[in-house]
């Protein structure tokens, strides 16, 4: 008989984030956070009632807000422009371009409730190409943390790096994957379960998934190699040509239109390095129906047991 | 330094400009010309700004979001000794850091990358906003085009300023009345300025653009909230030939217009 399995807790990332900020704001009295009419989707109710005068809420307009934060940074303030990850890059795509990537403005960018994380409100509010739409642009990493510990890392990362770069939260619960105490490290990904006959990739909510995908893959005898791959750019190109060339076989996964995003991004570098079969799962582009979060991965076969379903399918084409 | 001097400077500045675009053959020269007697007037005297310390954390912040009259700026900062003036006249050749719009990672005394309209003045809120906040003296200024504030983003920006109660802002439309393709009134006409941006909350200061008796008193004055300067300009002023005319947005002149616009110029010097 087995025994009983008690299912993992589940965190929302904006909480890591949001209380990473605060202490941070504690200590750095140039920290502001900038939000449009989002304390509260942002989790900046806190820094709101300890830092009240460093919250600034442009209200809602985001092309003002990314401008706002550029200025704020030329003024020597450390500014963390918070926003729905879908109108804060597609709405001020040009101001991130303009003002903060190409002026390499120290402005850290969070776009929060990405991916599908609005599924239930639609395509307008599903933000499925920001990878895509940031990760074409100098100067600025982007980043998608897959628990709320590597969350918590980045967050306190970005305060200390010097330039511009884009976290993308969700805030649909994950569990935590990486160790207590885990540094961050800009274009580094996380090796999670060593494996030799195929590698399976991911960032943000994905990451769990495809950790239980491996352990799916683990019980039907394959051996499944695991990276967390959190910066899509830079790219850790050194760990992706190792996947490759050691296990022949990619899967990526990501909350994001299957063009432009992490798959894409890993594919360039196999193409490039070391070509082997390759999958990619994602939203196949198309405006996503109604459903969860939850709901809209299983639907695109991104379920752990789809995503073990491809990567032995995929083996075969080895 | 007093309005006759500034004066002065203002026609070397035209001058310098006029010989720049003609040997690159690009520019646009009509925005220029009229906004070349307001950035004379901002750097040769109301400027708190140190061109050996170009990122002095005192200096005021200066942002020309009309980005593609970057000549202008350049000659402007070449005078004030931020850059050689002898590099004007790489302007706009391969490798150039004068590029056809200002780079702020590039030339010293740019503060912000502007080109695309509409991104200036939400970056101006910003550092007013930042001064607001560590206490710092500095002001900021920011120069838009008129047709530029058909960009829904300036109005964001518009509403924010006076939210934020930003005293040390100041916001100089160049009211020349055209933009690229045809005049403002023929496009979709903001005319008149002053009442919307009072309605939004703003202090509003009519004055000609190309006076310095009257520009540099509007530069200095200090009222209780953000600053608009509506200042009306002449596209191509200080040319005869190209005074007031659309065609002038980026032409170049021609040999002949050239010397004839040259001897005006340094006939008024």
């Amino acid at each position: 008989m087995n025994a009983p399995v008690n299912p993992p807790k589940l965190h929302d990332c904006r909480d890591a984030f949001a209380s990473t900020l605060e202490r941070l704001a504690g200590e750095n009295e140039t920290i502001v956070a900038v939000c449009n009419d989002s304390v509260g989707s942002s989790k900046l109710g806190g820094f709101k009632s300890r830092f009240p005068e460093r919250l600034v809420n442009v209200g809602i307009a985001e092309q003002n807000m990314v401008g706002v934060g550029a200025g704020l940074a030329n003024g020597g303030r450390l500014p963390f422009v918070c926003g729905a990850a879908p109108f804060l890059t597609g709405r001020s795509l040009e101001q991130i371009k303009a003002d903060i990537s190409y002026s390499n403005a120290n402005v850290k960018l969070v776009g929060i409730s990405s991916g599908m994380a609005y599924g239930e409100l639609g395509p307008t509010h599903h933000s499925i190409e920001d990878f895509a739409w940031t990760r074409v642009l100098p100067n600025l990493p982007v980043i998608a943390p897959c628990d709320r510990i590597e969350t918590a890392a980045a967050v306190a990362w970005a305060a200390t790096y010097s330039g511009p770069c884009f976290l993308r939260l969700s805030r649909v619960g994950v569990p935590d994957l990486l160790p207590e105490g885990h540094t961050f490290e800009l274009g580094k990904a996380n090796l999670l379960r060593q494996g030799s006959q195929v590698t399976l990739i991911a960032n943000g909510t994905l990451t769990h998934r495809i950790v239980k995908a491996a352990e799916i893959l683990a019980d039907r005898g394959i051996d499944a190699r695991v990276l967390n791959l959190a910066t899509v750019r830079p790219i850790d190109e050194e760990a992706i040509i190792a996947a490759a060339r050691e296990t022949g076989a990619i899967v990526t996964a990501e909350e994001h239109s299957i063009f432009g995003g992490l798959g894409s991004a890993v594919a360039e570098v196999v193409v490039d390095h070391a070509p082997v079969p390759m999958k990619r799962l994602g939203v196949p582009g198309v405006y996503a129906p109604t459903g969860s979060a939850e709901f809209l991965l299983d639907e695109y076969g991104m379920s752990p047991s789809a995503i073990a379903d491809a990567a032995q399918e995929l083996i075969k084409r080895k | 330094m007093d309005t006759t001097e500034l004066e002065r400077i203002a026609r070397e500045i035209r001058l310098r400009d006029l010989q720049a675009v003609f040997e690159a053959g690009a520019g646009h020269i009509g925005g220029e010309m009229s906004v070349i007697d307001i950035l004379t007037a901002l750097y040769f005297r109301v400027l708190k700004v140190w061109p050996d310390q170009p990122k002095h954390p005192d200096r005021d912040r200066f942002v020309l979001s009309k980005g593609h009259t970057a000549c202008a700026l350049y000659v402007t900062l070449a005078k004030r000794g931020f850059i050689p003036e002898e590099e004007i006249s790489t302007f706009l050749q391969p490798h150039s850091r004068l590029n056809g719009h200002p780079n702020c990672n590039k030339v010293p005394g740019v503060e912000t990358n502007t080109g695309p309209l509409g991104h200036g003045l939400p970056v101006a809120v910003g550092m007013a906003k930042a001064a607001k906040l560590s206490g710092a003296g500095y002001r900021t200024y920011v120069v838009t085009g008129d047709g530029e504030m058909q960009e829904g983003s300036n109005w964001e920006a518009i509403m924010a300023a006076a939210q934020f109660k930003l005293d040390n802002l100041t916001l100089i439309i160049d009211h020349n009345r055209f933009q690229q393709g045809a005049a403002l009134a023929e496009t979709n006409d903001l005319a008149p300025l002053r009442p919307k941006l009072e309605a939004f909350g703003w202090e509003v200061t009519e004055i000609d653009g190309n006076s310095m008796g009257e520009i540099v008193p509007a530069l200095e004055h200090r009222g209780l909230g953000p600053h608009c300067i509506v200042a009306h300009t002449n596209k191509g002023h200080g040319i005869s030939f190209m005074q007031d005319r659309v065609e002038w947005h980026h032409k170049v002149p021609s040999r002949e217009q050239y010397e004839i616009a040259l001897a005006e110029l340094s006939e008024a010097l």
